[in-house]
């Protein structure tokens, strides 16, 4: 679910926050348009504003775990912990946690991938928030969400700035909500056709 | 120059939320582990607030963040502030043209990387990490930044490993830290 779908509609934050996000073309391989949320992070404004609707979202809903997805749900999961009160749990790449970890694993386009948690890190009954920068197939969050259940935590919702196309209609992910900022931002006109014939430098693409 | 305050009730009660887990992520190593700091709101908060006590009138525009543990402390950092985020990445994580800076490892080398364009000449810059132990990793984090042309004023970790002497490999750049382990 879309945040302007969603008592959002119309609110000014939510393009200062589309407008902040750049477009990286073929990467990380070609034909990818790659949302990249860095250009957002070096704009303290609308970063805050970011944080701000989750946290006003969030913070009236009990919730006790804020877990953040490997490695940039870690940029906007701690703040809105920090905000709301509750703990951060980082789902981190398989070997990063130390000590002991339960893992599930998901598909990727090739191959496949694992997400893990700290066991004793969420008990059974916990209200928890998922974050990640963006979501595309929701593997990654199916995944987090998969982890958060079998340690019995209730997960409340899935959050995301940004949202692919695959998930625009869709309120649930696995059954949960999902609550996402933004769409893809596109490239320019300018841009996209300096890219079509072959000009696009890399300094054009920096807000 | 190190925590001050050493008696600030919030020091000692951050120290006890950091864990010890041995011989991770190779037998003779005591890893330090800020996961369950982050379990404790309070202590987490606390973290946060000391940081930002000292940088808040310190004019500086740019917090640079290490991955991946100094994603979680920067940020928060950088909102409370009003400065921009900066990760430094290992590589090919980060999209678009960027610089890279290569360091040693016990054996061998890794590289960090920042974007091209995130941080202007002459911003003042703070880089953030969990734990200092060599300095290897803080000392590439600041040759990035200088090779932007910012200045750094400081390095800020929760965590000091004082017997690996990182401090000593920061190009005479000031570190704080909240806690030392031994």
């Amino acid at each position: 679910m879309f945040a302007s779908e969603n008592g959002l509609k119309g609110d000014p934050r939510l393009e200062a926050i589309s407008e902040a996000i750049r477009v990286v073309p073929h990467f990380p391989k070609p034909g990818i348009m790659f949302q990249d949320i860095t250009t957002l992070l070096l704009n303290p404004k609308a970063f805050k504003h970011t944080i701000d609707i989750f946290v006003d979202r969030y913070r009236l809903m009990d919730i006790s775990v804020v877990a953040g997805v490997e490695a940039r749900g870690f940029m906007f999961g701690p703040p809105i912990a920090l905000a709301i009160g509750a703990k951060f749990v980082p789902l981190r790449k398989p070997r990063k946690l130390p000590g002991e970890v339960i893992s599930e694993c998901y598909e990727l386009e090739y191959g496949t991938d694992c997400l893990e948690m700290h066991i004793g890190a969420v008990e059974p009954g916990e209200r928890a928030l998922i974050i990640d920068d963006l979501v595309a197939t929701g593997g990654t969050l199916s995944a987090a969400i998969r982890l958060l259940e079998r340690v019995e935590a209730e997960v409340v919702e899935c959050a995301c700035v940004i949202g692919l196309p695959e998930v625009k209609g869709k309120f649930k992910l696995c059954g949960k909500p999902l609550y996402v900022l933004v769409e893809p931002r596109q490239l320019e006109d300018g841009l996209r056709s300096k890219l079509e014939n072959g000009s696009l430098r890399e300094t054009d693409r920096f807000i | 120059m190190s925590a001050c305050n050493g008696d600030d009730p919030r020091l000692r009660h951050i120290k006890t939320t950091i864990g010890v887990v041995p011989n991770f992520p190779k037998p003779g190593i005591m890893f330090q582990d800020i996961t369950t700091l982050l379990l404790d709101p309070k202590a987490f908060k606390d973290t946060i607030d000391l940081f930002v006590e000292r940088y808040k009138s310190k004019n500086i525009s740019v917090v640079a963040g290490i991955e991946a543990r100094g994603f979680i402390f920067g940020p928060p950092i950088a909102l409370a502030i009003g400065a921009k985020f900066v990760p430094l990445r290992k590589p090919r994580k980060l999209p678009g043209q960027v610089i890279s800076e290569e360091y040693e490892l016990e054996y061998g080398r890794d590289c960090l990387e920042m974007h091209v364009g995130a941080v202007k000449p002459g911003e003042h810059a703070l880089v953030v990490d969990d734990l200092v132990a060599t300095g290897g990793t803080l000392c590439a984090a600041m040759n990035l930044l200088e090779r932007a042309g910012a200045e750094v004023v400081e390095c800020a970790c929760v965590i000091e490993l004082p017997d690996l002497k990182g401090r000593e490999r920061l190009k005479g750049k000031p570190l704080y830290i909240l806690v030392e382990a031994h």
